[in-house]
């Protein structure tokens, strides 16, 4: 974590040309951008690649960033970016990739909701109900719920428009909590 | 399907307010006076929405999550960001303009002796990249 002024330091240094400081904006952020690419292309080559991606992304706009976010946020967005790239070129005549159905096969839900409720065993739940959501709905909700980007950047960066954002949001909050606390009735009728 | 039906007051059953909850968790939209009436007498929606909060709540936690990156992702990084730097001072050199040089990028690296290897495997992808 770096503080906001340092950051800035180095940003508007990066922006004079400095290559050392763009190189520590890197090192600073290189671990929450790949994490974010880890969550939104579910495995660690896309991961690596979207993350290299979007660094030259961001080294080639730099001058476009007018540092009203913290640097972060901005490559998370440019992270989103190409993570959505990457997987609409990967998904080429993989019709299902991108689709909002998911035929991804019902999980019995695991012993007594209660008892697997502590906070560790959830979040691993959780991460794996995330991976196996279809691309489309992880990429929103994951953008939204855990990195908190507003609809609004989350569309455009994603190429849809804010209302579909919010549909395929609420979709894949819906498909969560059904999986990881399936209601009563719930757990035969509906998969994932 | 759901096994139990329960009407409120205002007609709205708990089909109507299961498709509100994911929308209204987080609290940035306020569910319709009806929604909020049902959900007021319900127990099963109240323990749905329970639920929605817990998932929310443990997406949230997610984000204090850093995974760790395969190693080489760092030098592999910059020495692609080198190779673009270059092209672009190249580039410029070729416009007549002055440009600063992201040459020294790389050297900010630790990578050392696999700097060679990486920077081969970089602008391999840099190509596929652009
Ligand atoms: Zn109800």
């Amino acid at each position: 974590m770096v503080i906001p002024s340092e950051e800035a330091r180095l940003v508007a240094a990066a922006k004079a040309g400095d290559s050392d400081a763009f190189a520590e904006l890197v090192r600073n952020t290189q671990g929450d951008v790949y994490t974010l690419a880890y969550r939104l292309t579910g495995n660690e080559d896309d991961a690596r690649d979207v993350a290299q991606e979007a660094y030259l992304r961001a080294f080639r706009s730099l001058k476009r960033f007018r540092g009203d976010a913290r640097f972060s946020t901005w490559m998370y967005r440019i992270t989103a970016n190409c993570a959505s790239t990457h997987l609409s070129r990967r998904s080429k005549g993989r019709h299902e990739e991108l689709s909002d159905d998911d035929n991804v096969l019902d999980e019995r839900p695991e012993s007594d909701p209660e008892t697997m409720a502590e906070a560790g065993v959830l979040r691993d739940r959780v991460t794996a109900a995330l991976a196996d959501l279809p691309p489309i709905l992880r990429a929103v909700v994951v953008l939204r719920d855990v990195y908190d980007l507003p609809h609004d950047a989350i569309a455009s960066e994603l190429g849809i428009t804010e209302s579909a954002a919010k549909v395929r949001l609420h979709r894949a909050r819906r498909k969560l909590r059904e999986r990881l606390f399936p209601m009563p009735g719930e757990e035969k009728a509906r998969a994932v | 399907m759901r096994s139990s039906r329960f009407f409120g007051s205002g007609g709205v059953s708990c089909d109507d307010v299961a498709d509100a909850l994911p929308a209204i968790v987080d609290g940035l939209e306020v569910a319709a006076i009806e929604v909020q009436r049902h959900v007021a007498a319900c127990l099963r929606c109240q323990a749905e929405l329970v639920q929605y909060r817990k998932v929310l709540r443990t997406l949230h936690q997610l984000r204090t999550e850093v995974l760790e990156p395969t190693p080489g992702l760092l030098p592999d990084i910059l020495a692609a960001l080198e190779a673009a730097g270059e092209r672009r001072a190249i580039h410029h050199l070729l416009n007549g303009r002055r440009v600063a040089y992201v040459g020294g990028i790389a050297a900010a690296t630790a990578a050392g002796a696999a700097g060679a290897i990486l920077a081969s495997r970089a602008r391999r992808k840099v190509r596929l990249a652009s």
